[in-house]
């Protein structure tokens, strides 16, 4: 049954959580995340699930490893400044194949930053930040209902791949209320039964332990035996991954000229921005990656080589521009804007839609160089 | 005649001796896979060897996981974590699931603090084993919090010395927090600590099947290898420097717990 409400970002997680049949959160206050954690510690144990109150975003991905282990849905949220902290059991959750949704909000850094929003996690996201070679899927919803919907697909995509998923967000769509129909989506046929959990021997099927472990190339498993099979294995599933998993939204891409490329609540921006681009003739349109990783790249070089130029729009230094780089190979001239064409020098100034604009302006005419000066 | 039961019940094979190819993954005289047989005992005793699931650290502690045949986690995610894994298992799997952690002095005490602190302070249901060993055995034996004064390893060649501040005595520590229910410290150094030390994780292990709380046994273990003694000496060494520092007993044994 369909219920519609007006909710606010953060609510849509927990809600999209709850839809997902998640049954552990373990989390520990950091801004901007704390609005999550106060309004998870009265929905989840009203709902009958657990909520941990760890002492740091280090124990809080911890018991998370404990309990998917353990065959439960589990989700862990931090802010950018507990994001560090948790690469190290990241890196182990994908060494031990276990499915951990990992709910992160963007706000300013590098260090402690701002407490304000910002895009400034890319990298980190989209390439390993913990130790070892692994990548993770990483979801970037940009609306109440998209964060809804999105929550439910990274806990189908964590189970399927038994892998960590990220649903990386930022401050300004927690934050903002939107219209959020709640229903329970279905995803595909459904998944295998876990029969990898650990839940005492007795309790097991067949009557055989189980044995998790974080440290598979080294001890052998059952399914690795040696080093080079486990990372052989690993290779695979990230190829697979990349292979299939990669989804985007396009908006009038048909007959761009210039190709807007943003995320989260840039790409509302660019929105706004490309209607004010047609309103004046600009061929414009806008590609927004759901999947930051595995990055939806064919579409992009497809344009490329049709000869569009490319606008990044990121609240951040440098991040999305390196994979729109990497995507376009070369082909086409890029332009960004960034968190310096931001509309305000305090920590609560953000990008709006008429700087975009001047952006592609400057772009058509071919007024704007490809590297820009100093810095 | 007592003498005569127990060394029959120490020669024996635990069932749960999990039936691998490889000898056990110790160096000779380590008394490491002496506390995996109490656990094993205990667990068979206890008759809980279906519902138990046991937690690795990181060290070579964790090679008692690989040995009994249990559900384990080994390593139990990252170095020291192990108390928050069990956390996490017990939460999702309810008060019928026997956590068990094994961790070493350098896993739970130095990197570890954090998890073995606050999963004590919140009351979890697990037991967590600690062997304390004094050293860092398995990356060449450096200096680890509960190194006694004067103590020679890797990093402090000249002995342990009071710019290195002084050992933290476990037991103690954990058994000053209400969330705590049982704390003990015992040794292996002859069959009767071995027995008194059995007793000790036993209980410990009920206390959690009686859903009481935090429990948690430090066993004095040694590292022959890295003390650069024989296991012979090593054994002599627990009971001439060890024991007199850290004083073998229970610290702390609630019966019933209240607000």
């Amino acid at each position: 049954m369909e219920q519609k409400i007006l909710a606010r970002g953060f609510e849509a997680i927990g809600w999209g959580a709850l839809a997902a049949d998640c049954q552990l959160f373990a989390g520990c206050p950091t801004s901007p995340e704390d609005e999550i954690f106060t309004y998870l510690a009265q929905e989840f144990p009203k709902n009958g699930r657990h909520f941990v109150r760890a002492s740091s975003e280090v124990s809080a991905i911890n018991i998370a490893y404990g309990s998917t282990s353990a065959g439960g849905r589990v989700m862990v949220v931090v802010a950018s400044a507990g994001w560090g902290l948790i690469q190290e059991t990241m890196s182990h959750l994908v060494n031990a194949f276990l499915p951990v949704v990992v709910v992160l909000i963007q706000r300013g850094g590098p260090g402690a930053g701002s407490l304000r929003h910002a895009q400034m996690d890319y990298l980190p996201i989209t390439r390993d930040a913990g130790q070892g070679n692994y990548r993770v899927i990483s979801l970037a919803p940009s609306s109440v209902q998209e964060t809804y919907d999105l929550m439910q697909l990274a806990f189908h995509l964590a189970d399927k791949w038994r892998n960590p998923v990220i649903v990386a967000t930022d401050t300004i769509i927690i934050r903002m209320m939107e219209p959020l129909t709640l229903k329970t989506i279905k995803l595909g046929p459904p998944l295998p039964e876990k029969d990898w959990i650990v839940k005492g021997k007795e309790h097991q099927t067949d009557g055989i332990r189980r044995f998790i472990s974080s440290g598979q190339g080294f001890i052998p498993t059952r399914d690795f035996s040696t080093y080079l099979h486990f990372l052989k294995g690993l290779n695979e599933k990230v190829l697979r991954m990349r292979e299939t998993e990669a989804r985007y939204e396009s908006y009038e891409l048909e007959d761009a000229e210039i190709v807007l490329v943003a995320y989260g609540y840039s790409a509302r921006v660019c929105q706004e921005a490309l209607m004010m681009a047609r309103a004046e003739g600009i061929k414009a349109g806008l590609m927004r990656p759901v999947t930051l990783w595995p990055f939806p790249g064919d579409v992009l070089k497809k344009k490329a080589l049709k000869g569009a130029k490319f606008l990044t729009v990121e609240d951040g230094l440098e991040g999305l521009r390196e994979d729109v780089m990497l995507a376009v190979e070369g082909q086409a001239e890029i332009e960004w804007v960034n968190v310096l064409d931001r509309n305000e020098s305090g920590a609560g100034g953000a990008i709006y839609p008429g700087k975009v604009l001047e952006k592609m302006r400057k772009l058509l005419k071919g007024k704007v160089k490809v590297i820009k000066k100093g810095r | 005649m007592e003498q005569a039961v127990t060394r029959k019940k120490v020669a024996g094979t635990p069932r749960l001796r999990f039936p691998i190819k490889s000898p056990i993954a110790s160096c000779q005289g380590c008394l490491h896979p002496l506390a995996g047989r109490i656990l094993a005992e205990v667990i068979e005793e206890l008759d809980i060897g279906g519902d138990t699931i046991l937690v690795g650290g990181v060290g070579c502690h964790a090679t008692i996981g690989g040995h009994l045949n249990l559900d384990v986690l080994l390593p139990g995610a990252a170095h020291g974590r192990a108390p928050d894994v069990a956390t996490g298992v017990k939460r999702i799997l309810g008060k019928r699931a026997i956590l068990i952690t094994i961790q070493g002095d350098g896993d739970a005490m130095a990197i570890g603090t954090e998890p073995l602190i606050q999963a004590a302070a919140r009351g979890e249901k697990i037991t967590v084993i600690m062997i304390n060993n004094q050293v860092y055995g398995t990356t060449g034996g450096q200096l680890a919090p509960t190194t006694v004064m004067g103590h020679k390893t890797t990093t402090t060649p000249q002995g342990r010395k009071l710019e290195d501040g002084y050992p933290v005595h476990s037991a103690e520590l954990l058994a000053k927090l209400k969330g705590v229910v049982y704390s003990a410290r015992g040794a292996l150094t002859s069959v009767r600590n071995f027995q008194r030390t059995k007793k000790y994780v036993k209980r410990a292990i009920q206390k959690q099947m009686d859903d009481l709380g935090f429990s948690f046994v430090e066993i004095l273990g040694n590292c022959p290898v890295a003390w650069r003694l024989s296991p012979v000496d090593s054994i002599k060494y627990i009971e001439e420097k060890l024991i007199p520092e850290f004083p073998l007993g229970e610290f702390k044994d609630i019966k019933e717990v209240t607000n």
